[in-house]
């Protein structure tokens, strides 16, 4: 039986991972209004990523160099995190290019790239499983390839610049979900295979720690600890640097901010990358460090009570996607402890996040620290 | 207001009827007929997995319409409709099961014209009991919800979508952790596993249609409509926007769960994770891919995605990334969704026509002509920034 500081040291490990993801949705809300939900899929190559980062920092490196012994070691574990933050941003930066930025502006070329190369891709496979010969298989990708992108030509130099339809962006958002799931379901990508990386094999840990006549668990102190650091790491950029000064003008106003020449275009970018390289770090630190396995499909409820926690604080609002996503891994936490104690079993620990939403949402329909904007007619 | 929607009369209508019921019944002769007769299967063509895909559409189409009285009429948008489609199937499973003795008295129920008549009494009761479940689970929802607006509306609703489907999973009587079988349980002797036909599920498809059109060209309808393109000028119109938002949430939960009993009835098992979260969105896919607020776009919309993963069957593993990566390409290039917010009319295929040769000239293209009824929905502002 853990003792309640155990439990809420817990809490607050699993919300502090809520709470890194969940900022990533809320400054992408705050800059472009789109409930990006692909971020939750963001996770999931982040821990893929810490697998293969492992992989090849464990396994690759020829055996006499200084570097042999890599992993495990606390060097490795940082090189292995940033390795994933790293490949998450550049994943951010790809979706934000090839899916959402075609709907605000006249870009064809990279969303042809990306989403006609990958539309080939399928192509290419389909043929391949049809049995055809190699060559035609890449013809008929190739073909598929450029006749998409002269399909995004002609649309794009038609589109009327401006602010695409909130709906039109969350389908789209969600297509973009879909695609990263399924693609990473493929077996030549992730295969639909359970895999998990070994506790100790990144990062050889004690167990647990003696603390004030505590035992703590070293990883769920750790976690909380390197998502301190990250967040720090996040207030110190939108504080106080240029980008983050851009961000934070972009978030108030965008046509405001525009106007004061700012390049709105490179801050929602920036603003990807930094919330997908987070959404890497907790995929990364929560299968490197405590062994949980993971499936293409993880991202999906992680991402989902992610985006709750940010609604919960007020969506836009960074201090509060922060609360919220430690009250939501408090509240699961201690449901799941004393929850049969007082009647409720624990298979409501799913529910607990929602429940809590909606009182919050109905006393505070912004959300704790949202604000709601007057209506002006 | 147009031919199309001048009220016939009552002859005419109930000719109509006629012609309807003649042709489901048809319809159900033409699907359900291998199942009569093992031996006919490979000449009609139509085995029991085609008959499955058929029956979705069906259900999809109730599902898709009834979301759009939701999100495409009131422009409020829910992603927690797959909870009322949950409470639907479960309740009408669970009452099927405990009160097998008072609905089935006479047995067997198979796919005939005969069983389909046998039929009518179980399954029009689990229906209203289902689709009543259901909108009362929906005004529970609804009511407080609905002060909300936007994402926190969509947000609040799928947690309460997310809710229904924890609590059904603690509920034992359904064996909602594991699988309910309950369906056809019971005396040996009752054979439902095809309670759900042709018949019944487009039966209930042109029900939901034929509300959905009566409700949209009526004085309510309008009300709903005003709601959508600016809730602020409604309310000062004197329309209780709130009242209306409720009825069209109920009204639309009603059908749902509509759907549900009749999913329930066609499964040989209900699971929980059948009414996962992603169901959820398929649905808001099918309405915004066939263009908020057009029935008739919503509708085809719906047949085309059930169609369309199945006719993908045949490469597996690249199945749902062509259609995600679809998704992506259609929302790129045709965001308004097939029909935008017309109807399928004469003067819509004309406007297709011209806007594709327009393409080709790389003139101008002329702006669809107005369908003379169709007025009330290309209002002066016609915005698309329906609120997520």
């Amino acid at each position: 039986m853990h003792q309640l500081p155990e439990q809420l040291l817990i809490g607050i490990q699993l919300g502090s991972i809520y709470a890194l993801i969940a900022l990533g949705y809320t400054m992408v809300y705050g800059v472009l209004k789109l409930i990006n939900f692909a971020h939750g899929d963001v996770y999931m190559v982040g821990a893929y990523a810490g697998l293969g980062a492992a992989g090849v920092l464990g396994t690759w490196l020829p055996g006499h160099t200084p570097l042999h012994s890599l992993l495990p070691s606390p060097f490795g574990a940082v090189l292995v995190l940033l390795a994933a933050m790293l490949l998450c941003a550049g994943l951010g930066l790809i979706i934000e290019q090839a899916a959402y930025r075609p709907l605000r502006t006249r870009a064809w070329i990279l969303p042809s790239v990306f989403v006609g190369g990958a539309a080939g891709y399928v192509a290419y496979g389909i043929a391949v499983n049809g049995n055809r010969t190699p060559a035609s298989a890449w013809a008929i990708g190739i073909i598929v390839w450029l006749g998409i992108a002269a399909l995004l030509r002609t649309t794009q130099r038609r589109r009327s610049v401006g602010t695409p339809s909130r709906l039109t962006a969350l389908i789209t958002a969600i297509g973009v979900s879909l695609f990263l799931e399924n693609f990473g379901l493929l077996p030549q990508i992730f295969s639909s295979d359970q895999r998990f990386i070994q506790t100790g094999q990144i990062v050889s840990l004690p167990n647990r720690v003696q603390f004030l006549g505590l035992s703590l668990s070293v990883q769920t102190l750790l976690i909380f600890g390197l998502s301190l650091v990250l967040m720090a790491v996040l207030t110190y950029i939108v504080t106080y640097t240029r980008i983050g000064k851009a961000v934070r003008a972009v978030s108030f106003d965008a046509d405001a901010a525009a106007l004061m020449g700012i390049n709105t275009n490179t801050v929602i970018a920036f603003t990807f990358a930094l919330g997908a390289a987070l959404a890497g770090a907790a995929g990364v630190m929560v299968t490197g460090l405590t062994g949980t396995a993971f499936t293409p499909y993880v991202g999906v409820l992680m991402g989902l009570k992610a985006f709750v926690a940010a609604v919960l604080g007020g969506i836009g609002n960074i201090p509060g996607a922060v609360v919220g996503g430690l009250i939501m891994g408090l509240a699961e936490t201690l449901v799941v402890a004393y929850g049969p104690g007082v009647g409720i079993p624990s298979t409501y620990r799913d529910a607990v996040a929602f429940f809590l939403l909606i009182v919050i949402l109905l006393v505070r329909p912004a959300g704790l620290f949202g604000r709601l904007a007057p209506e002006k007619v | 207001m147009g031919s199309a929607f001048k009220s016939p009369s009552l002859p005419g209508r109930l000719l109509g009827i006629l012609a309807l019921l003649g042709l489901l019944f048809l319809g159900n002769a033409w699907v359900e007929r291998p199942l009569l007769d093992q031996s006919a299967t490979s000449f009609y063509g139509m085995d029991q997995y085609k008959e499955g895909v058929i029956i979705s559409c069906g259900i999809y189409v109730i599902l898709a319409v009834s979301l759009n009285l939701v999100n495409g009429f009131t422009g409020q948008f829910s992603l927690g409709h797959i909870g009322f489609y949950a409470v639907g199937a479960y309740v009408a499973a669970a009452v099927s099961t405990y009160g097998h003795a008072a609905l089935f008295p006479s047995l067997p129920i198979d796919g005939s014209p005969i069983g389909v008549a046998q039929g009518a009494y179980p399954i029009l009761t689990l229906c209203l009991i289902g689709g009543l479940a259901a909108a009362a689970v929906g005004f529970v929802v609804g009511l407080p919800s609905l002060r909300l607006r936007g994402d926190y509306l969509a947000i609040i609703t799928l947690g309460f979508a997310q809710i229904i489907q924890v609590v059904i999973r603690n509920i034992k009587a359904v064996d909602g952790a594991t699988s309910f079988t309950g369906i056809s349980r019971g005396d040996t002797t009752i054979l439902t596993p095809h309670l759900t036909s042709f018949f019944w599920v487009f039966l209930f498809a042109a029900l939901t249609l034929w509300v959905s059109y009566g409700l949209r060209f009526s004085t309510h309808g309008l009300a709903f409509l005003a709601v959508r393109e600016d809730e602020i000028a409604a309310e000062a119109m004197g329309i209780p926007t709130t009242r209306y938002k409720v009825t069209a949430f109920v009204l639309s939960a009603f059908f749902t769960g509509i759907a549900g009993a009749l999913f329930a009835l066609y499964q040989p098992s209900l699971s929980n994770d059948q009414f996962s979260f992603v169901r959820s969105i398929d649905t808001v896919v099918m309405v915004v891919l066939g263009g908020l607020g057009s029935i008739s776009g919503v509708a085809i919309a719906a047949v085309l995605l059930t169609v369309l993963p199945e006719a993908l069957r045949g490469i597996d593993q690249y199945r749902l990334v062509a259609y995600s990566l679809l998704l992506i390409i259609l929302m790129l290039t045709r965001p308004q969704g097939i029909f935008g917010r017309e109807e399928l009319s004469r003067a819509w295929l004309r406007g297709q026509i011209a806007a594709v040769k327009g393409w080709f000239t790389r003139r101008p293209v002329p702006a669809p002509a107005l369908a003379s009824g169709s007025e009330v929905m290309t209002t002066a502002r016609d915005r698309d920034d329906v609120d997520v």
